[in-house]
């Protein structure tokens, strides 16, 4: 019988495990509010978009299309190219959180973000005994630290304007956000056959328009993750 | 850039409904239906999948340098790497590299 008190205790598990990313984050909302002032938008249009989003990299790639003057469509789905990769974060955390409430999945679906997903798959397959409302509030707990420094770094970015110098190099913040994220997940030999082939097929696939080459890349790396795992089990058998 | 207000509300509508689709998909979808073994163990592997494709042409080709390899990038991400690898531990990693980040253009003046 899960107790009130685990379902509390998953949470604050869950937020300890959310909160280093706050090294990243508050600086990567800050950069974002200052870069999409700089960009024309108005301080309503960059909280409506931080708040509704939360997708940073796809955030970026919209403004970055936007000063290029793109057509409305192709902003919007180039954007939404660079999410695809978190339809498969859902598929992987669906069938862990899929007997839980509609109102329930429909907040974290919202708060499917990198870091959410990280944690807790690491924390779904360490503790297969959790129940699904455990889960819930594991996922919840992670976010609950960095949702509100997300907003609040992009709200100070965006007033404190354009007054942050490039030679603060904050725009490196992202890869090394995502870097910390997965050096730690490279944990067996298939993880790392599927991390390097992501990372040739990316690069090589990176003339491919709308970031499909990224997608195509992460099929590619996931096969090869899986394989390796099959032919070492051949060798072992 | 030269956007009508209508047209950037468009754009910020469009990526909000978009994003949480995405997200929400397969977690509305599924419900408590067990997907097949051969999905879940290829699914296993999408962070690795997905990420390391996602930044290399950034640490590779950085926009702020216009696209051309820069040594304290290429520096942080090395040392982000290293310790993430073999301290497990994302602070340290980003920690690493930011000062890794800042101390390369002193040291190479």
């Amino acid at each position: 019988m899960p107790s009130e008190a685990n379902t509390h205790s998953a949470f604050w598990r869950g937020f300890r495990a959310g909160a280093p990313f706050i090294l990243v984050v508050a600086p990567f909302g800050l950069l974002f509010g200052a870069v999409a002032m700089e960009a024309g938008l108005n301080l309503l249009q960059v909280m409506s978009m931080t708040m509704l989003v939360i997708a940073g990299a796809a955030q970026f790639t919209a403004l970055a299309l936007m000063t290029e003057e793109a057509p409305t469509i192709i902003v919007i789905l180039t954007a939404l190219a660079v999410n695809m990769r978190m339809a498969m974060y859902s598929a992987a955390i669906a069938p862990y959180i899929g007997k839980a409430g509609s109102g329930m999945k429909l907040l974290l679906g919202y708060f499917l973000t990198d870091q959410a997903f990280a944690v807790s798959t690491v924390e779904f397959q360490q503790r297969p005994e959790l129940t699904v409302s455990q889960r819930c509030s594991y996922m919840l707990g992670s976010m609950a630290p960095l949702a509100p420094m997300w907003f609040g770094g992009t709200f100070l970015g965006a007033v404190l304007g354009a007054a942050i110098p490039p030679e603060y190099s904050l725009d490196f913040a992202v890869p090394i956000c995502f870097i910390a994220i997965t050096a730690p997940m490279l944990r067996s030999l298939p993880h790392v056959v599927a991390a390097c082939v992501s990372i040739g097929a990316a690069l090589a696939l990176v003339w491919v328009p709308y970031s499909l080459g990224l997608i195509i890349a992460a099929f590619l790396a996931m096969i090869a993750g899986v394989q390796t795992e099959h032919f070492l089990a051949r060798r072992l058998a | 850039m030269s956007y009508g207000q209508p047209t950037i509300w468009i754009i910020i509508a469009g990526l909000a409904v978009g994003t949480f689709l995405i997200r929400y998909s397969f977690i509305g979808l599924i419900g408590d239906r067990q997907l097949p073994q051969w999905v879940l163990s290829h699914l296993n592997y999408t962070a690795v999948a997905v990420l390391p494709g996602l930044i290399a042409p950034l640490i590779l080709w950085p926009e702020a340098t216009g696209g051309t390899p820069d040594a304290s990038r290429l520096a942080a991400a090395a040392v982000a790497f290293a310790v993430g690898t073999w301290r497990k531990s994302v602070v340290g990693a980003v920690a690493g590299g930011m000062i890794t980040l800042y101390t390369v253009p002193y040291l190479t003046g």
